[in-house]
């Protein structure tokens, strides 16, 4: 340490700090900057957002345009604002995290403690499945939902959802289940339990953090899905993200930039408040996502 | 112990039927997931191959005619400009991810005092869907209210920001809201990565007296090769599926200017009623992710059997 100090002389040491301090501060701020634009402008009414400064603070906040965006806004010809697409989200996001979070857990206590001769084919088959371009089964898909009945509706977004959220899921209780001591399972089966109360008393009790990891996870991916919204549920089902999409494109009428500010902020919100409330796990199913070590 | 065993033995004599049933139980329980994988992933990408190989335009079609499509779509002028803002955007948007996340890794590995307010900050973005993403960069980038205007109306007159209107340099704003949304995953990637360095390694090249920056460069920075792996393959998937952040910011404009193989193969697939070009499209995209993806599944997952 003596050689460290030496070799640095405390002044050059103390400018290195604020040269690091400056700069993570610097892309602090151009990282927020994007969201603090989107905010100020959604609470600006549409003239000052033409004479004024796009950085200026609004003069008198209001929030109309969120009104507006939530309630009377066009989106294509409905003028009934993005509150019934809101809701189709919502109503798309819960069954198809519940869903695939429950099927994932049960294939990844099957592919730990279960193993079957060629359990690594075809858990190997579930994780390729999670990172195919989707442009490869979108076609087929639209046919098939087509087919059932389902095209334009939640209940088809929810299978979708489900089928390509699987690969993740078991991706990630797969891994979580791994570090689970199969001792304690073999004294259970000694005991006489069966498969499930073993799952049930033993496994899930624990699983805390890894459902917290894995229903934040699709959450976050589902919410924010567009390509399959926008190909299987383009009309009055569509989800959220659909519809800010359509709202922002479309090109009748006056541009209000406001509207679509408070828009994108209703789209934001949900996945930002997870985010703020459970960062720390939201970080660790990217990870998980990402490196499958 | 012994007890429960000899509990258990009569029992499983008795009930060979129970038993197999038991056996059983696991693969049933697996069975759903796996099919709907089996037909919803692999039959579909079959399908979508043999679509591939036939005349299909507004609706598919069955008979096959041979590689027409590919053919097509290989004298496709506007595959080629996708092709080609593909590659200026992966690059680009792979770099700059990397230098960006791993400057702010190790600027934040360096004890910082508020580290906790700074990483979520960097990393937020993440969270949002890319359709937020490109509407709120479409807003900032427009020439006519957002950066340029307001440069111009604090004193800089002669301030240009019009990439977003530009067929030259709008794939350059895509690569912008991309890097802004993805490199603080980065970070969190390397930022993991440094901290399981073993700190007295460090330690012992500070001893023999290298300097901070050739500690990074001869230390450091080698042993964060698997978290450059992984970014680099995290992010090469990333830009291949890359479709929504285009429709939200750019729309696939001006003209085709940011024409990516996604946006083509919807465009061609579901509104110019080429069902077999855009099969073929999604064919090579799928080509090219497995390329990429399959070596490094596999190594991942014979890494974890050691």
């Amino acid at each position: 340490m003596s050689a460290a100090a030496t070799s640095v002389s405390p002044g050059s040491a103390r400018f290195a700090r604020y040269f690091i301090y400056a700069t993570l501060v610097i892309f602090a701020l151009i990282y927020l900057l994007p969201l603090f634009v989107m905010i100020i402008t959604s609470l600006k009414p549409l003239d000052e957002i033409r004479s004024g400064n796009m950085l200026a603070l609004p003069q008198a906040p209001s929030l109309d345009a969120w009104f507006k965006a939530w309630g009377t806004a066009c989106v294509g010809v409905n003028c009934t604002g993005i509150s019934g697409y809101f809701w189709n989200s919502i109503k798309m996001v819960i069954p198809a995290v519940a869903i695939s979070t429950i099927l994932g857990a049960l294939n990844g206590y099957v592919l730990t403690k279960w193993r079957f001769p060629g359990h690594k084919l075809v858990f190997g088959m579930m994780l390729f499945a999670c990172f195919i371009p989707f442009q490869a089964v979108l076609i087929p898909m639209a046919r098939v939902l087509g087919e059932i009945g389902l095209s334009n509706t939640t209940a088809g977004l929810v299978l979708v959802h489900v089928v390509y959220g699987l690969g993740f899921t078991t991706l990630f209780f797969r891994n979580y289940y791994e570090a689970f001591p199969d001792e304690l399972i073999k004294a259970a089966q000694m005991d006489g339990a069966g498969f499930f109360k073993i799952f049930w008393r033993i496994l899930l009790p624990s699983s805390g953090p890894i459902i917290v990891v894995t229903v934040i996870y699709q959450f976050t991916n589902i919410w924010n899905d567009f390509l399959f919204g926008v190909s299987f549920a383009s009309g009055g089902g569509a989800p959220m993200t659909v519809a800010l999409n359509n709202l922002v494109s479309s090109s009748t009428g006056v541009k209000e930039y406001n509207v679509d500010m408070a828009a994108a902020m209703f789209a934001a919100l949900p996945t930002l408040i997870v985010y703020v409330v459970a960062g720390r796990y939201f970080v660790r199913g990217l990870m998980a996502g990402a490196v499958k070590g | 112990m012994t007890v429960t065993v000899d509990a258990v033995e009569p029992v499983r004599h008795r009930a060979g039927v129970l038993d197999k049933a038991r056996d059983i139980l696991p693969k049933v329980v697996l069975a759903p997931s796996f099919a709907l994988i089996l037909f919803f992933v692999y039959g579909f990408i079959l399908w979508t191959l043999y679509l591939s190989f036939t005349n299909s335009r507004i609706l598919p079609v069955y008979e096959l005619v041979g590689f027409g499509a590919y053919v097509n779509l290989w004298s496709q002028p506007n595959w080629y400009v996708a092709l080609q803002n593909l590659a200026i955007f992966g690059s680009l948007y792979i770099f700059f991810c990397i230098a960006i996340g791993l400057t702010l890794a190790i600027l934040l590995d360096q004890r910082i005092r508020g580290e906790g307010v700074l990483r979520p900050i960097f990393l937020y973005p993440m969270a949002l869907s890319f359709v937020v993403t490109g509407t709120a960069w479409k807003w900032f980038l427009n020439p006519g209210l957002g950066l340029q205007r307001t440069m111009q109306q604090w004193g800089w007159e002669s301030f240009r920001f019009d990439w977003l209107t530009s067929t030259d340099m709008a794939i350059y704003t895509v690569v912008i809201a991309g890097v802004w949304q993805a490199s603080g995953f980065v970070m969190a990637m390397f930022l993991a990565g440094l901290r399981g360095i073993d700190s007295e390694i460090i330690k012992a090249a500070e001893i023999d007296g290298a300097s901070t920056f050739s500690i990074y460069r001869r230390i450091i920075i080698p042993l964060l090769r698997p978290a450059f792996l992984s970014a680099v393959i995290v992010l090469a998937h990333m830009a291949i599926k890359s479709y929504d952040l285009v429709i939200a910011l750019t729309g696939g404009g001006p003209g085709n200017a940011t024409e990516l193989p996604s946006t083509f193969m919807y465009s061609y697939t579901f509104t110019r009623s080429q069902m077999a070009v855009g099969s073929a499209s999604a064919v090579m995209m799928l080509m090219g992710i497995s390329a990429i993806i399959i070596p490094y599944l596999y190594s991942e997952l014979r890494e974890r059997e050691r």
